[in-house]
């Protein structure tokens, strides 16, 4: 176990040096200058010079990429152009509505995809089998932003439910959780209908093994076999789902973000890329991409826990 | 042959048949405004309406279809043209540092959140569909180098290729006459599922704004368009989603059944 621990902790720190260094690349070294970039065609070449030096332009890249890393390393992200604030209190105000929204959507898909891959593998080939299975081809077929949209005219606009847009602030938790149910739900969708699949052929693999059969010989029924034996396996692939969902939550949530105005991290890359804050938009990114790699890292962690035979393996 | 191949095909022709004829006809020109006209709901004379610059919506969503199919074949050819090649070479020199290298690097490119560097990278180099496709392929690489490598390390291990191999063929002549034809049924599903997820990534970054530039005619843009006119036009914002999902559903459905259809083992075990 200790060795299968130092050997993705090794791949986690080799993946994290290597994020960085594309993303420091795409921003910083090709096509033109990021002051220029930032300052539109109309700068003055003097203004074009300030700005230089004031972000450090005028470093040696290599300088400036350690400069970056170590801010990194230390909490300081840099001080965004527009805002004139440091980044890392801009992304401390939006990491409360994004990070929320992607929990809450993951709640959803998982109260959603369990019963639905459970009920769909105990009735294989029945009614309620081909009913969810038709279900979840449509919901992986479904943008979420315009299901998302779809949402806001039924539930917004015609019903008057919920609002638009906007987010209403976590003083009152209870409206805060209402602005973030519809974009959770058209978020939680595609995510809840893979995850069903999955749980589904995971459950029925399971069903297939010799212990089931084992289960049934000493006297269970199929649904208590079901229950205490099948579920349990069935969860492991399952797991590793939930968590390269969640990160992928974390990212999608910028296009739900942008459809129901949210002031999230999304909008703040958005509003960035916009008003060419480049500093704003590596730093995010990257933080982004880093929570992305520290969520595989716990999931594969928690995979080895649960199963033995890949500590060996690895 | 399966229901799901010929609902999934008979789906997937409609929609490149309209791409194809959007070449040659169009019922209306799309880059004319006729404001007078607009947000109309279908009629005989506009048969899915018009948007909110008197557009033809069905023209528009010819054109729409043509942008997401070249984008979405383009970035599934990145995927294959990289990938393949790729995974082949890992399995041909399995278990050496070549093999490692190649599949840490994909593991990395997994691992990276696509829409965030997808939008990073439209974002740094303009927003266009030709970036719109780079930024979808690069992440099909992984997943067709990942898979090729999969399916050719058992084919390795048959007896046809320790023949080969003792007729004196290289490993990567073996690779490519002897191992790609036997995993090329499998590529052709994935790639009809990656060609689907392409559709959907391109709509999501022509949404955002970040794909195809006006006036060339795009789903997600129509369906940016329409987002603030969903109360009093819905049919603009309903009939681009429609097309994405019936485009999107046909292809899965067609994957489905190609993979059980072209795979006899599946064929038997699932009911």
């Amino acid at each position: 176990m200790i060795s299968y621990v130092g050997q993705r902790l090794l791949s986690l720190i080799l993946s994290l040096i290597v994020a960085s260094v594309v993303i420091f690349t795409v921003i910083e070294v090709i096509p033109g200058d990021p002051a220029a970039f930032m300052l539109g065609v109309n700068a003055r070449p003097d203004t074009l010079e300030a700005l230089r030096d004031q972000i450090g332009l005028n470093d040696p890249l290599l300088v400036r990429y350690f400069a970056w890393v170590t801010g990194m390393l230390t909490g300081d992200f840099g001080t965004s152009w527009t805002y004139k604030v440091p980044v890392a209190d801009l992304v401390a105000d939006r990491i409360w509505v994004s990070l929320p929204l992607a929990l809450y959507a993951l709640i959803l898909s998982t109260l959603i995809a369990f019963p639905a891959g459970i009920i769909a593998a105990a009735r294989r080939g029945g009614l309620g089998d081909v009913s969810i299975m038709g279900a979840t081809q449509l919901g992986v077929a479904i943008p979420n932003f315009w299901f998302a949209m779809i949402l806001v005219l039924i539930f917004a606009i015609k019903l008057r439910w919920f609002s638009a847009g906007g987010f209403a602030g976590w003083d009152d938790p209870f409206m805060a959780l209402k602005s973030l149910t519809l974009p959770a739900i058209a978020l939680a969708l595609p995510q809840a209908a893979i995850l069903a699949r999955i749980m589904r052929s995971s459950l029925l693999d399971m069903l297939g093994e010799d212990f089931i059969r084992s289960a049934r010989a000493k006297g269970l029924t199929r649904r208590q076999a079901l229950w205490r034996h099948a579920v349990r396996n069935a969860l492991i692939p399952v797991l590793t789902i939930i968590g390269l969902q969640f990160s992928f939550l974390l990212a999608g949530g910028i296009i739900i973000e942008q459809v129901f105005f949210l002031p999230g991290l999304g909008r703040l890359i958005f509003q960035s890329i916009s008003a060419r804050d480049l500093i704003v938009v590596e730093s995010v990114v990257m933080l982004l991409v880093f929570v992305v790699i520290m969520v595989n890292f716990a999931v594969d962690l928690a995979y080895a826990m649960v199963d033995p035979r890949l500590r060996t393996k690895a | 042959m399966s229901r799901s191949i010929f609902i999934g095909g008979a789906l997937s022709a409609v929609f490149l048949t309209l791409a194809g004829v959007s070449f040659v006809y169009t019922p209306y020109d799309i880059e004319t405004f006729e404001i007078a006209n607009k947000l109309q709901t279908p009629s005989a004379t506009h048969w899915l309406g018009t948007d909110h610059f008197g557009r033809d919506i069905l023209s528009m969503i010819m054109m729409g279809a043509r942008t997401s199919i070249a984008v979405a074949v383009l970035a599934v050819g990145i995927g294959v043209c990289a990938g393949i090649p790729l995974g082949l070479l890992a399995a041909a020199r399995r278990g050496t540092l070549l093999d490692e290298v190649i599949m840490r690097g994909n593991d990395l490119v997994f691992a990276f959140p696509s829409l965030v560097i997808a939008i990073l990278i439209t974002a740094v180099f303009g927003p266009s569909a030709i970036n719109a496709i780079i930024a979808i392929g690069i992440f099909n690489i992984p997943v067709f180098a990942r898979l090729s490598r999969g399916a050719a390390l058992p084919i390795w291990e048959r007896d046809f290729i320790l023949a080969a191999r003792v007729a004196g063929k290289s490993s990567l002549r073996i690779s490519a006459e002897h191992i790609l034809p036997n995993i090329t049924n499998l590529m052709i599903v994935q790639g009809t599922i990656q060609f689907s997820l392409g559709i959907l990534a391109e709509a999501a970054l022509s949404y955002i704004g970040l794909g195809a530039q006006p006036p060339t005619a795009s789903w997600g843009r129509m369906l940016a368009d329409a987002q603030t006119l969903t109360s009093i036009a819905p049919h603009t914002a309903l009939i681009p989603g429609l097309a994405i999902v019936f485009m999107v559903l046909g292809l899965n459905l067609l994957g489905d059944g190609l993979r059980d259809w072209l795979d006899p083992r599946l064929r038997r075990t699932r009911a």
